[in-house]
């Protein structure tokens, strides 16, 4: 492998970075959010949301991308290759997420809503000051455990043409015809990111355990 | 024509594509489980100089996307001279990652595994073996059931990944119909039916079994 096969790699690499990190930002906030609507129970909403939970979960990643860029254009929209890849991988994440949430939200301690209304904070801020900042601890070692799920999930972007971390090993096979060493590279790239994660994850266990105690 | 006759007299497309994703599925979920008892096993203890290596190779291959596991088998391979076509490394490749993960689940519940049980059979002479068949896999097997079930969610979701090392089934019936007849929304939508249903019946499996387990007394260890 010489400069220009490492140059590849890591571009592979960025765009597998950058593209999972925008769906996890934009995950994390949209399963909040969902979790919060189902907690209101709307009547119709919330049967759409569990449908739309129990479907997102099914769904292969590799299926929903296909099917997210090859539809958008019959319903008039022109998505961007990153943008729908983005988006599946925001759909998928976003369900699973929520679910993480919701479990934070149910489990949140009942004396301390009660010691909240009593001291007479509105609904709105009880869940700002007091519980998001509990919730968000707690849920944290979940919440990783999903982001890393999401990484290990993003190559499937690569069937709708995003050059990512795995499909840039076949780019470089077909100029060097040797794919092992490229392949093993990026293996070790995503060891290293997951690693990272598992490592943070270990983490927020920690700090969530001594919350708990 | 509409769309859906269109997509009804293709209907042999999608089924032989279904069954051929329910084939890679139900063979190499099968290898996973076997690997994944084998690895427990060789965990238990009677081979410590196996011990070290094999968490070190669950753990790294927890740690890759399933997709590099089947390059690696499909274009990697190659160059050790051991030449596998798609269909059989990618079954190669899903029964290898999801083994392991069906070890770690294993090893996690064989953890909190009551050790009176374990001196008791050894005082009972049993042997290593026997006991392990006996009394560990079961109860193992039984109480991880939830956990099994997701890890066969995420089994069935991963052969669709299988498309992109050109294995012929559903994700890939899906993408050629839609190819021909440019009717990607339709095509996809009967697709995801597919897997939804798919998963959900895994999900009332589980749900007997966990019936099963329960009047066979596996739940109150």
């Amino acid at each position: 492998m010489n400069a220009s096969a490492w140059q590849m790699l890591l571009e592979g690499a960025w765009t597998t970075v950058w593209i999972s990190g925008v769906s996890i930002a934009l995950g994390v906030t949209a399963g909040l959010i969902l979790a919060l609507i189902r907690i209101a129970r709307i009547p119709v909403v919330d049967q759409i949301l569990v449908l739309y939970i129990s479907l997102a979960r099914a769904t292969p990643l590799v299926t929903l991308a296909l099917f997210i860029f090859l539809s958008a254009p019959t319903f008039g929209l022109n998505l961007d290759r990153n943008v729908a890849g983005i988006l599946a991988l925001t759909l998928n994440t976003t369900a699973f997420n929520a679910e993480i949430w919701r479990s934070a939200f149910r489990n949140f301690s009942r004396e301390q809503r009660e010691a909240a209304m009593a001291a007479g904070m509105t609904p709105w801020v009880t869940f700002r000051r007091i519980m998001l900042p509990q919730m968000m601890i707690t849920s944290l070692p979940g919440l990783i455990n999903e982001m890393s799920f999401l990484i290990k999930g993003s190559p499937a972007i690569a069937v709708i043409g995003i050059v990512d971390l795995t499909r840039v090993t076949n780019r470089i096979s077909a100029v060097t015809y040797e794919p092992l060493p490229p392949i093993l590279v990026a293996c070790a790239l995503y060891m290293a990111a997951i690693g990272c994660l598992v490592w943070l994850q270990r983490l927020a266990e920690h700090r969530a355990n001594r919350l708990a105690t | 024509m509409s769309n859906w006759e269109i997509l009804w007299s293709a209907r042999d497309q999608f089924w032989s594509g279904f069954l051929s994703t329910m084939e890679i599925f139900g063979l190499s979920v099968s290898a996973a489980f076997v690997i994944g008892c084998g690895m427990l096993y060789l965990l238990e203890g009677s081979r410590p100089r196996l011990t070290v290596p094999l968490r070190v190779f669950i753990d790294g291959m927890r740690m890759l996307p399933f997709l590099i596991l089947a390059y690696l088998l499909y274009y990697g391979l190659p160059a050790f001279d051991i030449r596998l076509d798609a269909w059989w490394s990618g079954v190669g490749a899903l029964a290898v990652y999801h083994g392991c993960y069906f070890a770690e689940i294993f090893r996690g519940a064989r953890l909190t595994f009551p050790p009176g049980q374990v001196e008791a059979a050894k005082a009972h002479g049993f042997t290593k073996g026997k006991m392990f068949f006996r009394l560990i896999l079961p109860q193992i097997v039984m109480q991880t059931r939830p956990l099994l079930g997701n890890q066969l969610i995420y089994a069935l979701k991963d052969t669709a990944f299988l498309v992109i090392i050109t294995v012929r089934e559903l994700t890939a019936a899906a993408n050629s119909l839609s190819g021909t007849y440019f009717i990607p929304t339709e095509a996809f939508i009967v697709v995801i039916g597919f897997y939804w249903a798919v998963s959900v019946v895994m999900e009332i499996i589980i749900k007997q079994c966990g019936r099963f387990s329960a009047k066979r007394g596996f739940d109150h260890v």
